[in-house]
């Protein structure tokens, strides 16, 4: 049976791994590609960038961590943060990525999904949808952050996303982000439920049990969570062998 | 010392398999390469592929590297990986083109009623992540690896051989399909050694050893 896969998330700067809380007090928090090896030791499916370099001169750096990265953990790599065009995907994919994830590009040109598909195949495209629950069993589109409306609703926008040609959703509830209370399981479960293609539930993780629900309960393919990891709470083997109890398909 | 060339007919990025190879061979002297003479000059031969098979085929005859492949598939050692296993077949519904045709049989997309999990969820397509692979035969290419093992895979079309002897391997999605497939010095499969972790680090060095 196909494994339902965890995937630590990294934000990266500069070149350098990063953590805070909600982007504040941001921390030096080392090479990426030792805490990628370190990930990868401890059993990740796979590993996502995020890449949240401020400044447009320092953005080619992320080129080079991936290439770094790539040339040492033999496991799937996606990066994320800043793809407007499909020569940044290609880039990225040139320097190693296995998957590039598109966001606010998206939502101003959605052909942007189509073109890049086209071009280097669906299954290296992800769409990160960043959602907001506006009303009971309904949930809006946003953009930076979470600060801008777009006016799309959600489960609406990932099936049009997925019939452009996207391989993945990379799907992160805003409401949840950072709180540590676990996943917007009615939102993942709504658009894992929607499309035929694989979701990754993400935002909210504070538990292992967490992880474990947004596959149960969510109906995630795959669980994305940073915090949890990089603080030195738990490991990934921890969260596999707590999926693995609970009745859950892992890699172990 | 053994020169491996990693045929590159512009389909996606091959570094990763060549790094890959790289970890486990280091003695080894590898080529990411279009020039026909070197892929025959060559003593093993990796054929990988990704994106839709169309394309596939369009980028290597418009390479001219067709032959090559066709010469270096007849007695080299020969790794095909993902596209580059489907590509060996004589055909594929996905664009409804024909392959390289040195094996019989068909590359078919999953089955859209077939898709659903034992707790009735839909199961995905693509077929993306860490899957068991069956081993169906004995192969040195199997060394050290685990019957089950987990590979990554991610892709939405398979190969269904005509001939049941090719079958080296087998994978469960919604439906039992063929992972793997080998015949004398030709070792194709569906999922992705060079993101595999271990097992697929043990597999590439198994090729980078096989003799057949």
């Amino acid at each position: 049976m196909l494994a339902k896969r965890i995937i630590p998330c990294l934000d990266v700067s500069a070149g350098r791994v990063v953590k805070g809380v909600n982007f504040i007090e941001l921390r030096d928090a080392g090479d990426p590609v030792e805490v990628a090896r370190r990930y990868d030791e401890q059993g990740a499916d796979e590993i996502t960038f995020l890449d949240i370099t401020a400044s447009s001169d320092d953005r080619n750096i992320i080129l080079h961590v991936v290439e770094q990265v790539a040339e040492q953990v033999f496991i799937p790599l996606t990066v994320g943060g800043g793809v407007r065009t499909v020569d940044d995907v290609r880039r990225l994919l040139n320097a190693g990525a296995d998957k590039v994830s598109i966001n606010t590009a998206a939502v101003n040109n959605p052909q942007v999904v189509a073109d890049a598909a086209g071009k280097v195949g669906s299954q290296c495209i992800v769409v990160a949808i960043d959602a907001k629950q506006v009303a009971p069993g309904k949930w809006e589109v946003f953009t930076h952050g979470g600060r801008n409306r777009t006016g799309l609703d959600v489960v609406e926008w990932a099936q049009k996303i997925a019939s452009l040609g996207a391989g993945e959703i990379l799907l992160t509830s805003m409401d949840r982000d950072g709180t540590k209370n676990g996943f917007d399981l009615g939102l993942t479960r709504a658009v894992s439920d929607a499309v035929s293609i694989p979701v990754i539930a993400s935002g909210g993780v504070g538990s292992l049990d967490h992880l474990a629900d947004g596959v149960t309960l969510g109906r995630a393919d795959a669980v994305l969570a940073a915090s949890i990891f990089h603080f030195g709470d738990h490991t990934v083997r921890e969260a596999k062998e707590l999926m693995r109890a609970r009745g859950i398909e892992v890699r172990l | 010392m053994s020169k491996v060339a990693i045929i590159d007919y512009g389909m996606g990025n091959l570094r990763s398999v060549a790094k890959a190879i790289e970890h486990v061979a280091s003695d080894a002297t590898i080529v990411v390469t279009a020039d026909p003479q070197e892929v025959l000059s060559a003593d093993r031969v990796v054929f990988p592929g990704q994106g839709a098979m169309p394309d596939c085929m369009r980028e290597l005859d418009a390479r001219g590297l067709r032959p090559a492949v066709l010469e270096a598939a007849k007695n080299k050692p020969f790794l095909g990986i993902c596209i580059g296993q489907q590509m060996l077949f004589e055909h594929s519904e996905e664009g409804n083109v024909p392959g390289l045709g040195i094996f019989k049989g068909e590359v078919r997309r999953f089955p859209a009623d077939k898709m659903v999990a034992a707790d009735g969820s839909r199961l995905k397509v693509p077929h993306m992540g860490w899957n068991e692979v069956w081993q169906k035969q004995a192969h040195p290419l199997w060394d050290g690896i685990e019957d089950g093992a987990r590979f990554y895979y991610v892709h939405s079309y398979y190969v269904d051989p005509a001939d049941p002897a090719l079958v080296a391997a087998t994978t469960d999605y919604g439906i039992p399909f063929t992972g793997a497939v080998a015949q004398a010095n030709i070792f194709a499969i569906q999922f992705h050694p060079e993101k595999s972790a271990q097992a697929g680090l043990q597999l590439l060095s198994n090729f980078m050893c096989w003799k057949p």
